[in-house]
């Protein structure tokens, strides 16, 4: 096995790249893949709360780098998938505790066990953004249709580009279709229009993801959800399995007709 | 729809037009990272240095920035005074001069 990095990054805070991360770890795993999910938000880490595994931690990331203990004792095994691991960050150190180099050499050790290495970076274009971007195969930009994750997701596609890292992906998050078919909110064409890179997937706002996230429980885990449908898509086209995107609604007088007598 | 916008008297621009548009331009200057006055200044050069060679209508230069796909372009219209436009022509002929950032 040889595992490809893909880093989670966005610019602009609360846009869900720890939701995203957590719930494509989770339905990596559910596809038998070996996933690692690293959290590279030092001193605000969160990706062990989404996944639920906040009480396990005995071991970080900056244990790992500063030789506290060997790089497998500070992974935490999901008892609900046996695939999935979390290498948590440090809650009391800041993000100049690691560097890129030492992000490498991590992710290095990782690949020859792993499908899959999935890390969740800070938000801002900082060290943190750094730490997360140097290992990375493959970079995912999240960003929600509304004008400040927009420009800060531009930002950071001008940085991957500079950086050698290839083209970035784009997953667009929290689209609420009605509200576009308004004219309330950017569609998918408007912003893939503005940013101009490929779009790996877009996630409808879902107030189950919410729900998920204060149980601990990755979206992805319960069948029924379009988040959770979204993300096991996006997790699929990272498999690179060809997969339609979703119909967010369905088009036309008859489907909205349908949609409301449905509802 | 357009009918019915007409009717309901809708006419001003939805909002999201507007947050395309209001993207679209803060990210030209965001993509090029050129000072505020520098575009000014870089325009009143142009002009003086293309003076020298043909006679334009210095009045009418646009400098202007557009992007398509992620790649920037430098576009200037500098209309020419010539001799359609002396005699009475409804266009000047420009002179698009392009470059790539």
């Amino acid at each position: 096995m040889t595992a490809t990095v893909v880093t989670v990054t966005s610019g602009k805070g609360g846009v869900g790249k720890t939701t995203v991360t957590a719930n494509l770890g989770a339905a990596l795993a559910m596809l038998g893949k070996q996933v690692v999910t690293i959290d590279a938000d030092i001193g605000l880490r969160n990706l062990d709360m989404v996944l639920g595994l906040e009480n396990r931690i005995v071991y970080d990331l900056v244990d790992v780098v500063e030789g506290r203990c060997r790089l497998r004792q500070a992974l935490i095994r999901d008892k609900r998938l046996p695939d999935l691991h979390l290498l948590p960050a440090a809650q009391t150190r800041d993000k100049s505790a690691v560097t890129p180099a030492q992000m490498i050499e991590i992710c290095d050790q990782l690949r020859p066990t792993a499908d899959f290495v999935l890390v969740d970076s800070p938000a801002g274009i900082e060290q943190g953004f750094r730490n997360a971007v140097a290992p990375a195969d493959q970079v995912l930009i999240v960003t929600t249709p509304e004008v400040s994750a927009v420009r800060d997701a531009d930002r950071i596609v001008g940085l991957i580009e500079a950086e050698d890292k290839g083209s970035p992906l784009l997953i667009i998050n929290r689209l609420n279709p009605q509200m576009v078919r308004r004219g309330q909110m950017l569609s998918m064409q408007d912003v893939l229009e503005i940013l101009a890179i490929d779009l790996l997937g877009i996630i409808p706002e879902d107030k189950q993801v919410t729900v998920s996230t204060n149980q601990g429980a990755p979206v992805v885990l319960d069948g029924k959800h379009p988040a959770g449908q979204a993300l096991r898509n996006i997790a699929g086209r990272l498999m690179g399995q060809e997969i339609p995107l979703m119909r967010l609604e369905p088009d036309g007088l008859f489907g909205r007709l349908a949609r409301a007598l449905g509802r | 729809m357009s009918v019915l916008n007409r009717i309901f008297g809708e006419r001003q621009p939805s909002s999201r037009q507007v947050a395309k548009e209001r993207l679209q331009l803060v990210l030209v200057h965001d993509r090029i990272k050129i000072a505020p006055g520098a575009l000014d200044r870089l325009k009143d050069e142009l002009i003086t240095v293309i003076s020298r060679y043909v006679e334009i209508d210095a009045g009418s230069v646009e400098v202007t920035f557009t992007q398509s796909k992620r790649q920037s372009r430098l576009v200037a219209d500098i209309p020419l005074i010539g001799p359609a436009r002396r005699a009475g022509g409804t266009h000047a002929s420009p002179a698009g001069v392009e470059g790539d950032r």
